[in-house]
C-alpha cells in the first residue's frame, strides 16, 4: 500500500563500508557473521557498493561474492584508515560487527578519519554510540527521561574508587567502559576484593574507567530487541527473560522467550521504557538491545545497559521470532521506514509489526571450563561462556529439555549428577544428599540446572530453592513438574512400573528424549523409540510434529518453512517431492568446533541449491547463518540427536544426509543413522569409522606403508604403563574419540601417565585411552584435500609455526609452507593423495602429519570438512566446501573444473585466538589441549608481513622497538641465538635471565640480566608492569618450571603485550617486525588478490 | 485431571482437559494473540458472547489480581489455552488462573493443539463452539455448537452496560502510559481549569478508557447504552464518549440514534464498536470479518502523520467504504449527511479502516483500542487529541 508515499532509500550514498567483528572470541561470535552477512546480501540488494573488512576467514561474510570488496585484514584503526583512503565509501554502518566495529568506527571518528574523507557514520551515529556507551553519559540520560538505573559511579583509580563505595556499598559490581562480554567486570562483596577487581577492570577498559554500581544481584533480568526507523516508528522484536537473575551476564544466562512473569501493565511499562530509551539516545535507524533489572518484590524496574547495535542477544531474537533484524537494520541504515519493508515470512504483512510467538524458546550457553583447569567456574557479571543452544517448543518444559539435549554435552534430560535417576537409592542419607546438593546451589555455575532437579528429587521446597538461587519460582515450577513426570517413569526392580501409553505420550510433550525415559524406564533409546512408533495394537504411533515458526501466532499463513518439532496433534511440515538433502549442522559453538564448521554447512547448502536440490537445515546454534531462514530452502532448528534426526528424515524423506560438514556432531551420527537405513552421502561411514578407529586406521596405514608415530591402545592403567614404557617417553595421551584435544597431554614418564591416568581420565574396555609417541621438535603440516573417488587434488599444504605437540586448532600456520623443502611437502601431497584414494573419500579430507629430520609422519586423517577449510578457500580462492558438495552429488572434479591448485604469490597466515584473558590463573602455554575460540587470517606478499598481520588481527601489535625479553629452556637456546640477533639487529635491546642470558653472551650477543620471579626484586614482571619490555619470548620444559614462570606470561597477556611460548613462534614474530621495519603495510581485497584467477 | 472437549459448529473436535468452571459453554470461538494481558482480556465486556483462545502457550503464569480489571467482572464465556499455569509467580498475583476462572464460573479447557485450533479458525472463520466438562460426546456438542444463536444481529451490548449513571474518577495511577519512575511524565489533568465533563455511553466500556480520560483532565460519568441524547445534553457536556462492546453494531440501532443527534454539537470520541456505530450513523455499511481481529501487534499508520502505531486490537466487525481504501488517494473523502469523512487510521496487515475522521465535525473515531489494556500504549496521544478538541470547541 501507500506506494507513492514510499520514502526512497538513499541515493546520496553509493558505497557503504562495513566491520565485522573480527576473530571469535568469547562475547563476539558467529552471531556478527549471520548480522554481517545479513547486512551484506540486503545493502547489495539494494544496489548499494559494499566494501568489508574483517580479519576472519572463516566467516560467510568474507566470501568474495558478498561484498564488491572485501579486506581480510586486521581490524585496526591505521588499517581501516587505509581502506577508506582506497575505496572511499560514502558511509559506514558500524553497527552490524559488535563492539570491535562500534569502537573501530568511533576511532575512526575520533582520529578524524571519517571527517577528512568525507564518510558518514549510518545506523547510529559517534553521538549515540557514546550516550549508549559512556557509563556517565548513560546514566544522565536515564534520568532525564525519567528513568533508574542502579546508583553508581564512574571513576578512574582506585582511590577514586574508594571515595565512592561508600554511597553504593556492598555487593557492588564493577564495570569497565567500552568491553564487550563484560570483560573485566566483578562483583565485590568486600573492599579487598573492589580493590582487586577495580584495578583489574582499569587495566581492561580501553579508555581506562570503570563504572562501579550498586548491586542488583537477584533481580529478575529482561532484555528487549527493539528497532527504531527514520521516520521514528519503533518496534518492540521481543522480550526475553533471564532464567538466571541479575549478577550473571546474560551471555552465560539460560534466557526465554517471549517473557513469562510480567503481566500486560509490568512489560508495557518495560516497552514504553525501550521506546523512550532508544528515542533518548538517538539511535536513528536499526536495532538495539536494552537491559532491565526489575526488583522481584516491588516490581521496582532499572534499566542496566542499551547496545546500539545488533548483539547476540539480537540474533537469538531474530531466529526465537523470525523476524531478520540484522537485515531490516541495515535497510533502515538506508533510509527504508519499517513499513515498506515486507515480512518475508508471510509474505503479506510489514515489518512495522511486533511479533507475536505461540511457542517457547529457551536458550542455553554452553562452557568449556574443563579446558581451562584453574578457572574459577563461578557465573558472574563476566561472560565465560563460548556457545550456546537455542531450543524451541511448544511448553517451556519442552523447549528446556530440546535445549538441554542440544548441548551436547551427552546429557539427554535432566540427568541427576548425585546418583538419584533410578529414584533414591534405598541405602542414600537423604540429609546428606540434601546437603551436598545445598551447597552446589551456593553460587550460580554451568550445573546449576541438574542440581536444582536433584534438588527437587530430595524435596527441597521451591520456596528454598528460590531463596538461595533467586530463579523465579515459576521456572522453579516447571522443572518441579519435568522431575515428578521422571518420578511416574522410573521403573526399576524392586519396583517396575509399566510405561502405559498415555504416559509415554506425556513424557514426549514435556519434551522427554527417548533416550531419557529409556534411562529412567531401564530400556535403551533405541527400544523405547521402536515401542514408540510401533505400539501395541489399538495405540496411535507417538510421532513428532513440526510446527512453523512464523512471527504472528498463526495469524497470518507461513511461507517460510522454519520448523520445530513438539507432539501435538496437527504437523504443518508439509514436506514437498522435490529431491532434496538434509544437511547437519555443527551444534553449538565449542572450542574445537565453532564457525568453520558453519561456514562449510552454508556452503554445502548454496551448493545444493546450485545443483537444483532442495536443501534441508538441521541446526540448533542461534548465532549462526545457516539456522538463517534463507540460507536453505527449508529449516529445522532442533537438537543434533539421533532420534531428533531421525524424526526429521522420517517426514521429509531425502535423498540422503550430509555430515561431513559440522564437525564432528553429525559425524558421530553417521554409524547410527547408516543403520538406522539413512543414506550418507559423500565419504562412507565405514571409512569415516575406518579412520577414526585407531586400530583399523594402522592397519590402513601399513597397508600403504606410511609412517606413523609408534602407538598403543590401553583399556587400563597397567596396560598403559606397559604400552608407554615400549612406546618410549615422552607420550600424548589422550581419550578416543574427542574433538578439540579433551583431556590430552603429552607425558614425559611413568609417574606423569599414572597421575593422568587416575585423574584425568577413566579407561575402561569401552573407554580406551590412546597413547603415541610424541615426536618433540616436529614440524606439523595440515592438509585439506578434495576427492571425487578418482582423482584427488590437495587443497592446500599449511606448515604450522608452533611445532608438533600444540593443537594443530592452536597453532598459527602458513600457506604455502614457508620452511619446509619442496620433497617433503612434495611427499605429503603424494601420501595426502594414498590416503584419500584408500579411504574412497567423496568430498573433503584433512590430514595431519609431523616432519622431522625430512621424515613425514601420518599423525591424523579426518574424512570430513575441517576448521582450515574457509582458510584454504580464500587463500587459494576456490570455494573447497561448495566444490566438495557438488562432488558428493556425483560430479566429478573434471566436470567442475577443479583438478589442480593455481600457483599464487600471496602467503596467508592464520592465527589462533584464545580467551586466557577471561579466566583469570590460567596459564597461557599452548600444548595438545585446544583451547582457542577463533582465528584471524593475515596475508601479504611475503611470509613475515602476513604473519605481523595475523598478530595485529589477533589483537597483538608486533612492537617496532624497545626491550626483548627472553628466558628459554636449554634444547631452544640455539634457536634463541637465531632470534636475539635478528632483533639485535633491528635495534632492540636484549634482556634475558641468567642461563638464557650467559648463553647468548657467550655467542656474543649483548644481553642484559633481569631476575626471574623468585630471584628477588626487581625481577621481571617488575619489568613488564613498568611497561619497559615491548615482546616476551619464554618457553619452558618441565612442570615445576612452568609454574615457575607462569606469572611472566600472566603479566604480559594483562599488559597486552605480544608473547611467545615457543621459539619458532618467535622466529616467525621476528621475521614479522623485521618486514614491518622494512616496509610499510600495505593492503589488498580478496577481489584482487584473486583476479587473475577467475576461469 | 478430567477431560474436557471442545467442539466446533463445523464438526471439528478437539479433546483436552478440563480448566476452570465445571460445565458446558457455548460461544463464538475466537483466537487471540497477545502474550500478556490475559486478565484483561476476561475481564473486557467486548468479550461477551465470546471463547477465547489465547495463542500464547503458557497462560496464567502471573496469576491475577484485583487492579488488572477492565469491568467490574469476567464476561469471555469460555478459554481455551494450551496449558494453564499450575502456580502463579508474580509479586502482584492474589489467585491462580485456574481458581479465578473457577470463581467466575469461566468454563475452560487446556492441553490441546492451540495452534491448529488457531489455524483451523483463521481459515475456516470464527463460528459457534461448545466446550464441555461434563458431556464428552463430540456428536451432541457439535450439535450443540451448530444450533446455538451467533452474534450477528444480537444485541450484547444491552447485556454488558451499567443499569444507572455513575461518575468515574480513578485515573492510571500507578501504570500510565509512557510511565516513568519518577512521576517527571505522568499525565497531570488539567492544571489549575476545570475538567472537561465527558458523558461515555455504556456499550460495555473498558474501565482503562475511563482511566485514561482521567489522565487527560476529564470528569467521567458513564451511562447506560439507552440513555437518549436530550438526557446527554442536559448533562452539559464537553464531550462524549461512545465506547468499545461486544458484538453487533447493527443490533444497537438505537446507539447510531443517540450518536445522530450529538454529532457535531459536542466533540465525540468513537472507540472499537463506538467507532463501528459512527460508521453505521453516517450511513456507512459495517461488517464481519473473517476472525476478526484480537491482537496486541497490528500496526495501524495514522494516515495524517504517516506514521505507524503498535496497536491493541479486538473487533469481529469493520467499518465498510463504498469504494474500497485507494492508499494512491490517501485524502478522498466521503461525503454523507454529516459532512466529508476521511479514512484517518489505516491497517498496515489487511487495509481495513481503522479509523475515521469527520472532517466538517469535531469526530475522533478508531476502531483499535487507543486505551491499550492489554497492549501497547502508542496510541495514547489520542486521548490528548480529544481533550485538545473539546479545548478547541470550547474557544
Amino acid at each position: 500500500m501507500a506506494d507513492s508515499y514510499c520514502m526512497p532509500k538513499r541515493t546520496d550514498i553509493k558505497s557503504i563500508l562495513l566491520i565485522g567483528s573480527g576473530p571469535i572470541v568469547i562475547g563476539q561470535a558467529c552471531e556478527f557473521d549471520y548480522s554481517g552477512t545479513q547486512a551484506c546480501k540486503a545493502l547489495k540488494e539494494e544496489g548499494y557498493r559494499v566494501v568489508l573488512i574483517n580479519s576472519n576467514p572463516a566467516t560467510i561474510m568474507t566470501d568474495p561474492e558478498l561484498a564488491d570488496r572485501t579486506y581480510i585484514e586486521p581490524i585496526t584503526l591505521d588499517v581501516v584508515e587505509q581502506v577508506i583512503e582506497r575505496e572511499r565509501p560514502d558511509a559506514l554502518l558500524p553497527t552490524m560487527g559488535g563492539q570491535t566495529a562500534l569502537n573501530t568506527a568511533i576511532g575512526l571518528a575520533k582520529r578524524g578519519t571519517l571527517a577528512k574523507y568525507g564518510v558518514q557514520l549510518i545506523g547510529a551515529s559517534a553521538e549515540a554510540i557514546h550516550k549508549a556507551e559512556d557509563r556517565n553519559a548513560f546514566r544522565e540520560a536515564m534520568w532525564k527521561i525519567g528513568l533508574k538505573v542502579p546508583n553508581s559511579a564512574v571513576v578512574r583509580s582506585v582511590l577514586d574508587a574508594k571515595d565512592q563505595i561508600g554511597d553504593i556499598g556492598f555487593p557492588a559490581i564493577v564495570r569497565p567502559s567500552f568491553t564487550m562480554g563484560g570483560t573485566g567486570g566483578n562483583i565485590a562483596y568486600n573492599i579487598e576484593e573492589f580493590e582487586r577487581h577495580i584495578e583489574w577492570g582499569l587495566a581492561m577498559s580501553p579508555v581506562g574507567e570503570v563504572l562501579i554500581e550498586q548491586s542488583v544481584i537477584g533481580w529478575k533480568e529482561f532484555e528487549l530487541e527493539v528497532m527504531r526507523d527514520i521516520k521514528d516508528n519503533v518496534v518492540i522484536v521481543c522480550p526475553i527473560e533471564n532464567f538466571d537473575p541479575m549478577g550473571i551476564h546474560t551471555g552465560d544466562s539460560i534466557t526465554v522467550a517471549p517473557a513469562m512473569t510480567l503481566t500486560d501493565k509490568e512489560y508495557q511499562m518495560m516497552r514504553d521504557a525501550a521506546v523512550r530509551i532508544i528515542r533518548e539516545i538517538g539511535v536513528d535507524t536499526g536495532g538495539s538491545n536494552i537491559q532491565f533489572g526489575l526488583h522481584p518484590d516491588t516490581g521496582e524496574m532499572v534499566v542496566i545497559e542499551m547496545n546500539p547495535r545488533v548483539s547476540r542477544s539480537s540474533a537469538l531474537a531474530s531466529k526465537a521470532t523470525g523476524f531478520p533484524i540484522a537485515k531490516i537494520a541495515a535497510k533502515l541504515a538506508v533510509g527504508y521506514t519499517l513499513d515498506e519493508i515486507t515480512n518475508d515470512i508471510t509474505r503479506v504483512t510489514k515489518a512495522s509489526f511486533e511479533p507475536t510467538i505461540d511457542y517457547v524458546v529457551v536458550k542455553i550457553p554452553r562452557f568449556t571450563f574443563e579446558k581451562f583447569p584453574g578457572a574459577d567456574p563461578t557465573l558472574t557479571t563476566q561472560m565465560k561462556s563460548v556457545g550456546e543452544a537455542m531450543a524451541i517448543g511448544r511448553t517451556f518444559k519442552e523447549a528446556l529439555q530440546k535445549a538441554v539435549r542440544s548441548m551436547e554435552i551427552d546429557r539427554y534430560g535432566l540427568v541427576s549428577l548425585v546418583g538419584l535417576d533410578r529414584g533414591i537409592p534405598a541405602a542414600a542419607d537423604r540429609e546428606e544428599l540434601a546437603a551436598k546438593v545445598r551447597d552446589r546451589l551456593r553460587c550460580p555455575h554451568p550445573d546449576r540446572l541438574w542440581h536444582l532437579a536433584d534438588a527437587m528429587r530430595l524435596g527441597l521446597p521451591t520456596e528454598e530453592l528460590y531463596q538461595r538461587t533467586n530463579i523465579d519460582p515459576w521456572f522453579l515450577e516447571q522443572i518441579r513438574e519435568i522431575v515428578a513426570c521422571e518420578d511416574r517413569l522410573v521403573s526399576f526392580p524392586p519396583h517396575p512400573a509399566p510405561l502405559t501409553h498415555d504416559l509415554l505420550h506425556e513424557a514426549k510433550q514435556l519434551g522427554f528424549s527417548d533416550e531419557r525415559i529409556g534411562q529412567l524406564n531401564g530400556m535403551d533409546g533405541k527400544t523405547l523409540r521402536e515401542r514408540r512408533l510401533n505400539p501395541p495394537v489399538e495405540a496411535e504411533a507417538i510421532r513428532a510434529t513440526y510446527k512453523r515458526v512464523d512471527t504472528c501466532a498463526a495469524e497470518f499463513e507461513a511461507k517460510t518453512p522454519y520448523l520445530y518439532s513438539t507432539y501435538e496433534r496437527e504437523c504443518e511440515a508439509a514436506p514437498t517431492r522435490k529431491k532434496k538433502v538434509v544437511i547437519l549442522g555443527g551444534g553449538p559453538n565449542r572450542i574445537g568446533q565453532g564457525i568453520e564448521f558453519d561456514y562449510c554447512c552454508v556452503h554445502a547448502a548454496f551448493a545444493l541449491r546450485e545443483e537444483g536440490y532442495e536443501t534441508i537445515m538441521v541446526n540448533c546454534n542461534p548465532e549462526t547463518v545457516s539456522t538463517d531462514y534463507d540460507t536453505s530452502d527449508r529449516l529445522y532448528f532442533e537438537p543434533l540427536t539421533q532420534e531428533d534426526v531421525l524424526n526429521i528424515i522420517r517426514v521429509e524423506q531425502p535423498l540422503g544426509v550430509v555430515v561431513q560438514f559440522g564437525g564432528q556432531t553429525p559425524l558421530k551420527l553417521a554409524l547410527p543413522l547408516a543403520q538406522a537405513g539413512v543414506t550418507i552421502l559423500g565419504t562412507s561411514p565405514d571409512a569415516i569409522d575406518r579412520a577414526e578407529d585407531r586400530e583399523r586406521f594402522r592397519d590402513l596405514l601399513e597397508k600403504l606403508k606410511l609412517r606413523q608415530p609408534d602407538s598403543g591402545i590401553a583399556r587400563s592403567v597397567e596396560e598403559a604403563v606397559q604400552r608407554a614404557a615400549a612406546i618410549r617417553y615422552p607420550v600424548m595421551v589422550r581419550p578416543s574419540y574427542v574433538l578439540g584435544g579433551r583431556a590430552m597431554r603429552i607425558v614425559y614418564d611413568e609417574a606423569g601417565l599414572r597421575s593422568y591416568m587416575t585423574s584425568a581420565v577413566t579407561a575402561s574396555p569401552n573407554h580406551p585411552v590412546l597413547i603415541d609417541k610424541y615426536l618433540e621438535d616436529a614440524i606439523e603440516v595440515d592438509v585439506d584435500a578434495l576427492s571425487d573417488g578418482r582423482q584427488v587434488v590437495v587443497a592446500g599444504i599449511m606448515e604450522h609455526i608452533e611445532e608438533a605437540g600444540v593443537h594443530s586448532g592452536d597453532s598459527a600456520c602458513s600457506l604455502p609452507p614457508y620452511t619446509l623443502g619442496s620433497a617433503v611437502v612434495e611427499e605429503i601431497r603424494r601420501q595426502t593423495t594414498a590416503l584419500a584414494v584408500e579411504l574412497g573419500v567423496i568430498g573433503l579430507m584433512n590430514a595431519q602429519f609431523a616432519v622431522r629430520d625430512e621424515k613425514v609422519f601420518v599423525l591424523e586423517v579426518n574424512p570430513r570438512g575441517s576448521r582450515t577449510v574457509p582458510f584454504v578457500s580464500k587463500t587459494i580462492g576456490v570455494p573447497l566446501a561448495k566444490l566438495a558438495m557438488k562432488v558428493m552429488m556425483g560430479k566429478t572434479l573434471h566436470e567442475l573444473g577443479f583438478t589442480a591448485t593455481r600457483p599464487f604469490q600471496h602467503v596467508a597466515v592464520k592465527e589462533a585466538v584464545f580467551p586466557f584473558m577471561k579466566f583469570a590463573g590460567v596459564d597461557v602455554l599452548l600444548g595438545p589441549e585446544m583451547r582457542s575460540t577463533g582465528e584471524v587470517m593475515g596475508v601479504d606478499g611475503d611470509f613475515g608481513w602476513a604473519f605481523a598481520k595475523s598478530q595485529a588481527g589477533a589483537g597483538v601489535a608486533l612492537p617496532r622497538g624497545g626491550t626483548v625479553f627472553l628466558s628459554v629452556k636449554d634444547q631452544d637456546k640455539p634457536a634463541a641465538l637465531d632470534v636475539a640477533r635478528r632483533l639485535q639487529r633491528l635495534r632492540f635491546t636484549i634482556e634475558a635471565t641468567s642461563g638464557t642470558a650467559a648463553y647468548l653472551r657467550d655467542q656474543g650477543v649483548e644481553v642484559q640480566t633481569v631476575n626471574k620471579v623468585n630471584e628477588g626484586r626487581p625481577h621481571i614482571v617488575d619489568h613488564i608492569k613498568n611497561g619497559e619490555i615491548s615482546l616476551v619470548i619464554n618457553t619452558v620444559g618441565s612442570e615445576a618450571s612452568q609454574a615457575d614462570s607462569a606469572s611472566i606470561r600472566r603479566e604480559a597477556l594483562q599488559k597486552g603485550l605480544p608473547y611467545y611460548t615457543t621459539m619458532r613462534g618467535a622466529l616467525a614474530a621476528a621475521l614479522g617486525i623485521e618486514a614491518s621495519l622494512r616496509k610499510a603495510l600495505t593492503i589488498r581485497s580478496l577481489q584482487e588478490y584473486h583476479a587473475r584467477r577467475e576461469c | 485431571m478430567r477431560k474436557a472437549i471442545l467442539a466446533l459448529a463445523d464438526g471439528t473436535v478437539f479433546e483436552g482437559r478440563a480448566l476452570g468452571f465445571p460445565g458446558e459453554t457455548v460461544g463464538e470461538l475466537v483466537f487471540n494473540t497477545s502474550m500478556t494481558g490475559y486478565q484483561e482480556i476476561l475481564t473486557d465486556p467486548s468479550y461477551k458472547g465470546q471463547i477465547v483462545t489465547m495463542t500464547c502457550p503458557h497462560i496464567g503464569n502471573y496469576g491475577v489480581n484485583q487492579s488488572d480489571v477492565e469491568s467490574r467482572r469476567t464476561w469471555a464465556d469460555g478459554f481455551v489455552v494450551k496449558e494453564s499455569s499450575r502456580r502463579p509467580s508474580n509479586w502482584r498475583a492474589e489467585l491462580g488462573l485456574s481458581e479465578y476462572l473457577a470463581e467466575s464460573r469461566i468454563v475452560g479447557i487446556e492441553g490441546l493443539d492451540t495452534r491448529a485450533l488457531t489455524r483451523h479458525l483463521r481459515d475456516g472463520g470464527c463460528q459457534q463452539a461448545v466446550i464441555s466438562h461434563v458431556d464428552l460426546d463430540p456428536k451432541r456438542a457439535t450439535e450443540k455448537a451448530r444450533t446455538a444463536p451467533g452474534i450477528v444481529g444480537r444485541d450484547l451490548a444491552a447485556t454488558v452496560t451499567c443499569a444507572a449513571p455513575y461518575e468515574w474518577t480513578e485515573g492510571s495511577g500507578a501504570w500510565p502510559p509512557e510511565a516513568t519512575t519518577n512521576g517527571d511524565h505522568r499525565p497531570s489533568g488539567r492544571a489549575g481549569q476545570r475538567p472537561f465533563r465527558v458523558v461515555v455511553y455504556d456499550f460495555g466500556v473498558k474501565q482503562n478508557i475511563l482511566r485514561r480520560l482521567v489522565d487527560v483532565g476529564c470528569a467521567v460519568t458513564v451511562v447506560p447504552a439507552s440513555t437518549n441524547a436530550e438526557a446527554v445534553k442536559a448533562m452539559h457536556p464537553d464531550g462524549i464518549m461512545f465506547s468499545n462492546g461486544p458484538g453487533d453494531p447493527e443490533a444497537v440501532p438505537y446507539a447510531a440514534e443517540s450518536l445522530r443527534q450529538l454529532i457535531g454539537w459536542r466533540p465525540l470520541l468513537c472507540i472499537c464498536l463506538g467507532h463501528q456505530i459512527l460508521g453505521l450513523a453516517l450511513g456507512l455499511k459495517t461488517y464481519k470479518l473473517t476472525f476478526g481481529h484480537h491482537a496486541g501487534n497490528h500496526p495501524v499508520m495514522d494516515l495524517r502523520t504517516r506514521k505507524v502505531e503498535i496497536t491493541a486490537q479486538n473487533h469481529n466487525f469493520a467499518v465498510q467504504l463504498p469504494q474500497p481504501f485507494d492508499p494512491a488517494k490517501p485524502a478522498a473523502t466521503v461525503d454523507t449527511k454529516f459532512g466529508r469523512v476521511a479514512v484517518s487510521h489505516l491497517s498496515l496487515n489487511d487495509g481495513s479502516v481503522e479509523g475515521l475522521a469527520c472532517l466538517d465535525h469535531p469526530v475522533l473515531s478508531l476502531q483499535y483500542h487507543p486505551e491499550a489494556s492489554p497492549g501497547p500504549h502508542d496510541s495514547a496521544y489520542l486521548f490528548r487529541q480529544f481533550a485538545q478538541m473539546m479545548e478547541t470547541h470550547h474557544a
